[in-house]
Parts: C-alpha cells; sequence; structure tokens
C-alpha cells in the first residue's frame, strides 16, 4: 500500500499523544503526578497538541478535507467514523482533566474520575484507527491478530517514553514511570518482532487461481496488462518502490525505534540531573524516528489482493 | 447509513462468460465512452496523449496464461469490474455515507456529493473495483449503467449496461441474480458460474463462467483420426489415372 505521509504522520504523532494523554490521565488520577499547574499544563498541552496536529494532518490525505466532518456520521458500521467520534469525544474529559489539573491544582476526587475517563477514550481512539486497518480482509498483512495489539502496545510506549521526558524535566522522581518505560520498549520490541515475522513467513488466502475464478490445476502467470501505464490501482496498492529497502528499514526500526531507546532509557534509571534528562530526550528523539520507519513499513509491506490480477503471487 | 441491507429485492448484475471473452476490450472502451458523459461523469484523465495516458475506469481487460503441464495453455481474458457484492465492505467502511447499495436492485453507489476521498473503500474491495478521481478528489466505480438500465429515453432493448451491449463476443450478460428463472441465474447454473476469491466472503453478484473443456483431440469432436481419400470415377477417375502416371 502507498505509505501517504500525513497518514504516517499522523497515526505516529496521534499514537504518542493519545498514549501520553492516557498516562497523564492515569497517574494524575493516581496521584503518582505532582498536582503542580506547570506540570498539567506542559504533560495536557503536548498530549493534546500531538494529537490535535496529528488529526489536522490526516485531513490532508483526503481528496475533499472541507467535507471532513461528515466522516462522523456512520459510527453504526465504520470504524473510520467510530475514530472521528472517539477522537473528539475525547476532547471533553481531558479539557475537564486539564481544567482541574492547570485551574484548580487539583487530579483527585471527581477530576481523577474525569482523567480516567479520559485515558479510557484515548485507548479506545487508537483501538478504533487499528480496527480501520484490522478489519480490512483483502490485505493479510493487517487483516491479523497483531495489529490491534500492536497498534495499542506501540502508542503506550511511545507515549510512556514521552512520560519519561517529562517528569524528567520536572524533576519527578518516579523510578516506576521510568521503569514502566523501559518495560514498555521491550514489550512493543518483542511484540513488533513477531508481527514482523508473521508477515515474512505467511501470505493471504486469496491466490490468482481463485481471483479470476479458475481453480484447474495449472501456474496462472500475466500475459498482457489492462493498460501501458500505472493506473491508480498500481500507485495506491502495488507500491513497490518503499519495499525495496524494506530490509535495511526494518533494521533501522529496530536500533532506533526499539533498542537504543531501550538502551537509554535503562540509563536513565541510574543516573539523575542533566545526564538523565540527555538520555530519555535521546531515546524519545530515536524512538520517533523509528516509530516512524515501524510505520512506513506498516503501509509499504501490506500487499493488497488486487496485486493477484497485476502478477503477484502472495499477497 | 453506510450499513447494508438485510436483502436486496432484486440483484442486478452480471455474468462474464471467460470461454468466450476474446480480450478486445471493447466493454471496457464503450464504458469509458457512455460513463464519461453519465452518472459518474466525468471520468477524468490524466495526460491523456502523453508518454504515460492514466485515468478513471471502471472496467479493464486484463489476460492471463494458464499452463497445464502437457495440455496444450489456455489463454484466458478477463475483464475486471465491480461485482456489487451482497457484503460490500467498500460500503461499510465508508465514514460519510457516500457508499451506499440500492435496497431495490442490490446495485453498489458512491454519492460523490457526500464523498471526502478517504480511499478508504478502494482498499476495502479486493477486487480493485474502484478508482480515485484526482480531479474531483472523489472515488468512482461502475453503476452497472442505472443510466442506461432505467432509462425510459432508450429502445427497451438498448436498457442494459454499455459493456453488455458493447460486447462482439456476446461474453456479458446482464439481469437478475436473484431470480432462479433469469436468463443469467439459468446461464450461471449450466456453466458452473464461480464467485470471485469466495475465500473472502464478499458474496460477490457478479459471475464468472469458466472456460470449457478444450477440444484438442479428434475424438473430442467424433471425428476419424485420418481423412480416407475419395475414390474419384468418370471424368475425375480418368484425369486422376492419367496425372498419377
Amino acid at each position: 500500500m502507498h505509505p501517504a505521509f500525513s497518514v504516517i504522520f499522523f497515526t505516529t504523532c496521534s499514537g504518542a499523544g493519545y498514549g501520553l494523554l492516557a498516562m497523564m490521565g492515569i497517574f494524575g488520577a493516581a496521584d503518582m503526578l505532582p498536582s503542580d499547574r506547570w506540570m498539567g499544563l506542559a504533560g495536557l498541552f503536548f498530549a493534546l497538541g500531538l494529537v490535535t496536529i496529528g488529526l489536522l494532518s490526516s485531513t490532508f490525505h483526503l481528496g475533499r478535507p472541507e467535507r471532513a466532518w461528515r466522516a462522523m456520521t456512520q459510527w453504526r458500521s465504520s470504524w473510520l467514523a467510530r475514530e472521528g467520534v472517539m477522537a473528539v469525544l475525547t476532547y471533553i474529559p481531558a479539557g475537564l482533566f486539564g481544567l482541574g489539573w492547570v485551574f484548580f491544582e487539583t487530579t483527585s476526587g471527581l477530576w481523577a474520575v474525569a482523567g480516567v475517563i479520559t485515558a479510557v477514550l484515548a485507548w479506545l481512539t487508537v483501538a478504533c484507527t487499528a480496527k480501520i486497518y484490522h478489519t480490512l480482509r483483502p490485505i493479510h498483512q493487517w487483516h491479523n491478530d497483531w495489529t490491534v495489539p500492536s497498534y495499542l502496545l506501540l502508542s503506550v510506549m511511545s507515549g510512556a517514553v514521552l512520560m519519561s521526558v517529562l517528569i524528567h524535566l520536572f524533576d519527578v522522581v518516579n523510578p516506576y514511570i521510568q521503569a514502566l518505560t523501559v518495560v514498555t520498549l521491550a514489550l512493543g520490541w518483542g511484540l513488533k518482532t513477531m508481527y514482523w515475522n508473521f508477515n515474512k513467513s505467511t501470505c493471504g488466502l486469496p491466490s490468482v487461481n481463485s481471483a479470476i475464478g479458475i481453480d484447474a490445476a495449472g501456474d496462472v502467470s500475466v500475459l498482457e496488462l489492462p493498460h501501458t501505464s500505472d493506473n491508480y490501482l498500481m500507485k495506491e496498492m502495488g507500491y513497490k518502490v518503499a519495499r525495496k529497502h524494506a530490509d535495511k528499514l526494518r533494521t533501522i526500526s529496530h536500533v532506533t525505534g526499539f533498542a537504543l531507546p531501550l538502551v537509554f532509557s535503562l540509563f536513565a534509571m541510574f543516573v539523575d540531573g542533566y545526564i538523565a534528562l540527555a538520555a530519555v530526550v535521546i531515546a524519545w528523539g530515536l524512538c520517533s524516528l523509528g516509530i516512524i520507519v515501524e510505520r512506513w513499513l506498516f503501509f509499504a509491506e501490506a500487499r493488497h489482493t488486487v496485486n493477484l490480477y497485476y502478477g503477484e503471487t502472495c499477497v | 447509513m453506510t450499513s447494508l441491507p438485510t436483502y436486496t429485492n432484486k440483484k442486478l448484475g452480471l455474468v462474464i462468460d471467460l470461454d468466450t471473452c476474446v480480450g478486445c476490450h471493447a466493454c471496457a472502451t464503450n464504458c469509458k465512452e457512455w460513463n464519461a458523459g453519465g452518472h459518474s461523469a466525468p471520468l477524468t484523465d490524466y495526460d491523456p496523449y502523453g508518454a504515460k495516458p492514466d485515468g478513471v475506469w471502471f472496467n479493464r481487460v486484463h489476460s492471463f496464461e494458464v499452463k497445464r503441464g502437457d495440455r496444450p495453455n489456455l489463454t484466458i481474458n478477463f475483464p475486471r469490474s465491480c461485482l456489487h457484492c451482497d457484503n460490500a465492505a467498500c460500503v461499510t467502511v465508508c465514514p460519510t455515507g457516500a457508499s451506499y447499495k440500492r435496497v431495490e436492485d442490490g446495485i453498489v453507489l458512491v454519492n460523490t456529493d457526500k464523498c471526502i476521498g478517504c480511499k478508504l473503500c478502494s482498499w476495502a474491495c479486493p477486487y480493485g473495483a474502484r478508482e480515485f478521481d484526482e480531479d474531483e478528489g472523489v472515488m468512482k466505480k461502475c453503476t452497472l449503467c442505472i443510466d442506461r438500465i432505467y432509462n425510459e429515453n432508450l429502445d427497451p432493448e438498448d436498457r442494459q449496461p454499455a459493456c453488455v451491449l458493447t460486447c462482439p463476443a456476446g461474453a456479458r450478460h446482464f439481469g437478475d441474480l436473484n431470480d432462479p428463472e433469469s436468463d443469467v441465474s439459468q446461464l450461471t447454473a449450466a456453466r458452473h458460474g464461480r464467485d470471485l476469491m469466495p475465500e473472502l466472503g464478499y458474496k460477490p453478484t457478479n459471475k464468472y463462467l469458466p472456460p470449457r473443456a478444450r477440444k484438442v483431440d479428434h475424438a473430442d469432436i467424433g471425428a476419424p483420426e485420418e481423412l480416407e481419400p475419395i475414390e474419384a470415377d468418370g471424368f475425375l477417375g480418368w484425369l486422376d489415372k492419367v496425372l498419377s502416371k
């Protein structure tokens, strides 16, 4: 599938934003973070900022962005519509939670409830995004049991990496939060590695024989294409340029998205002050790059069944 | 709502005969001609006279070769267009309600006034039936020529999809696949019509008739192995004798 930059940016940016937002909600409600005004403002501003920039960016890949509001009407059948609805709904408790934290400097009582609701809605929004891909049966690399857990875990992971930066900025000493970052990086790495291996070793059910209704034994090969130059289907579903460098990109993603952030985050647990802050900032920068590469591969390595008509044998 | 109807009164669709299709692209060309001025007009072309012409088409004709061991290879010409599925995921994924399946005849359509051009429907279609119009920023697809089949300004015999009318090989048939007595249903039953990619569960309305067994041997058509020379008499017999010397 064609890796549209606006969609890659949207899923990675909002993924991290929702991850951080959920952690602000949970840790805030659990009183694990100081209810200091500036802490709340910085964390929620950053989380909601990433979410908002991501959501706006997603409208840039639309053919008719001015009609984007219509995308929330069909929540009864469409995961894309549900994603839109959840994304907007999340702002309500997040706004209330922010009100308590920033203006009244409290995150307990009813404000804590708003925090927990914010976290649940943030996770549901990410789950809806994942379901958009998971429910597409023509794309075996997405229509499998790895897609939803992977989106959720990588969102939590990139949120945790950001949360590390935040607690070090505000000198919050909380080994649990930093340990959670290390654990989610390790889990995310493991899950994504298994997901990549699954995609590498399996093909979808349809074959070119079933695609053209000829199940008689015989090798089917393309004799003539219907058109002389690439059409929409080949540009959108048959995007091959990015796949050419897939293995190199995967190595980059392994190293920058998971391995190095894991090392730097672990290192930050044993040092303090500016060294620890530098370590978590480096972890965040590397992780962001690695996750963008990971998302690029998520699209570029997805092989739609329409490619069977254009000569692919494994989709 | 982009939820699918639980039933449709009719199931209008096409039956395409892969045995007789000659791969001439007339169906694709006439589809483009009619629809460029019809319900979904314009069907935009990009760089039509340039080095890499591209554009929106609702029908594409592929050609495949089937290698079958010691038997002769088989050429399959395969026209690919919207199959107007019962279980059309292109409709349910649509976030705006622009994509819908009609209760009265099962035709799947796009309301281009509501479409936001998110392209998700084209991702959800395993068959590549939908093509995005970059100029208009909306998705387009086969309408089964709704502006022909119900068009009272046309003679009754012309109220058929453009691809069906133009096919010189008679390889395309149009009708109600919900009615077991219809010509298309009878043809599908007699020729073991097939669903494409049935494993994905889209339940397409359109059916494809697989090629008949090829007649490669004299016995297949009841002919003798060799032709016997005819014994001539009269003038021809005399001529044969003279020339045989």
